[in-house]
């Protein structure tokens, strides 16, 4: 079993590329995600579905969360911090169909994803506060604290990265491991566990990019 | 014991301490992190939204340090760089 676990199984070579499971399934995934949101959009009404309350709902959340952290308005940031969290959440609880693996258990889905947030942030705060006014922010309180915010930046992406891979794929660890030494029905307790860190994880993730975001796109309001 | 078992034998006690220690000053700050949140929704339950947030995002911090040990102690375990070192040759 060594390292089955760890690396993903390849399915087909194109070539020289080697197409792994994580592809196919980060395709089912966001094949899903953009089929609710086609359904979602066609049925959009003033007498909402179950399923446009939910979005609603979750899209509303987001919006208060980073309009208290930005002082102004989120509208730019939803698409991807939404994104985020439905992606992150959809992909870690696919990992509990049976057969099937979470696509963020593979560290390069969560690298990747971190390097959506990591340049994100100077995309949204030149966008935000222009050129300059972005830079200025590295040398706000101090000068001197500009080498310890330049390793930051790098730090939290890796941290963003390795808290996600590190979750999902302890959780599927912990369920293979008592799989194989209990038997068919012992690890619905952790599975059941594990639905809760899964979507904690999404929400962690994408609220972790707007504390990100905003350290860049904040206005100042003295 | 011939130098391949000791290999094993080392990196599987190495992998269970490393995450048995990181998990001690995860555990400890973690739970001075949730008495400080309930203490402070205690006095004012009007923030407990802000301060669940905070708290969320918090032990997420927290938390990465615990998965830094673990993901070291996968690569000991699983995707060793120096396990090409070891003899596959059977005696």
């Amino acid at each position: 079993m060594a390292g089955s676990e760890f690396f993903p199984r390849i399915v087909v070579q194109l070539g020289p590329i080697e197409v792994t499971e994580t592809v196919i399934y980060s395709l089912i995934v966001s094949a899903m995600l953009i089929g609710l949101a086609l359904v979602v959009r066609a049925g959009l009404s003033n007498r909402p579905t179950s399923w446009q309350i939910a979005v609603e709902f979750l899209v509303e959340h987001f919006e208060g969360v980073m309009r208290d952290m930005f002082n102004g308005d989120p509208r730019a940031c939803t698409p991807l911090i939404v994104t985020l969290a439905l992606f992150i959440g959809t992909a870690n609880l696919l990992g509990l169909v049976p057969g099937l693996r979470s696509p963020t258990g593979d560290f390069s889905t969560t690298a990747a994803l971190a390097v959506i947030v990591f340049l994100a942030v100077p995309f949204y705060g030149i966008r935000a506060r222009g050129v300059s006014g972005y830079l200025k922010h590295y040398l706000e309180p101090t000068p001197w604290l500009l080498p310890l915010e330049i390793i930051s930046e790098f730090s939290r992406t890796l941290a963003l990265a390795v808290r996600l891979f590190g979750n999902i794929v302890s959780e599927e660890l912990v369920i293979a491991v008592l799989l194989g030494i209990a038997g068919l029905l012992v690890p619905v307790p952790i599975m059941m566990l594990a639905v809760l860190t899964s979507l904690v994880q999404a929400y962690i993730f994408a609220v972790l990019a707007v504390v990100y975001l905003s350290a860049a796109v904040r206005t100042q309001t003295e | 014991m011939d130098s391949n078992t000791w290999f094993a034998v080392v990196a599987m006690g190495v992998a269970g301490i490393s995450v048995a220690i990181g998990s001690i000053g995860t555990a400890l700050g973690q739970g001075r992190s949730i008495v400080a949140a309930m203490d402070a929704i205690a006095r004012q339950p009007d923030a407990s939204d802000r301060i669940s947030r905070t708290l969320f995002v918090g032990l997420a911090m927290i938390e990465s340090l615990a998965i830094y040990c673990l993901v070291i102690a996968l690569i000991i375990l699983f995707a060793n760089p120096f396990s090409h070192l070891i003899t596959t040759v059977k005696p």
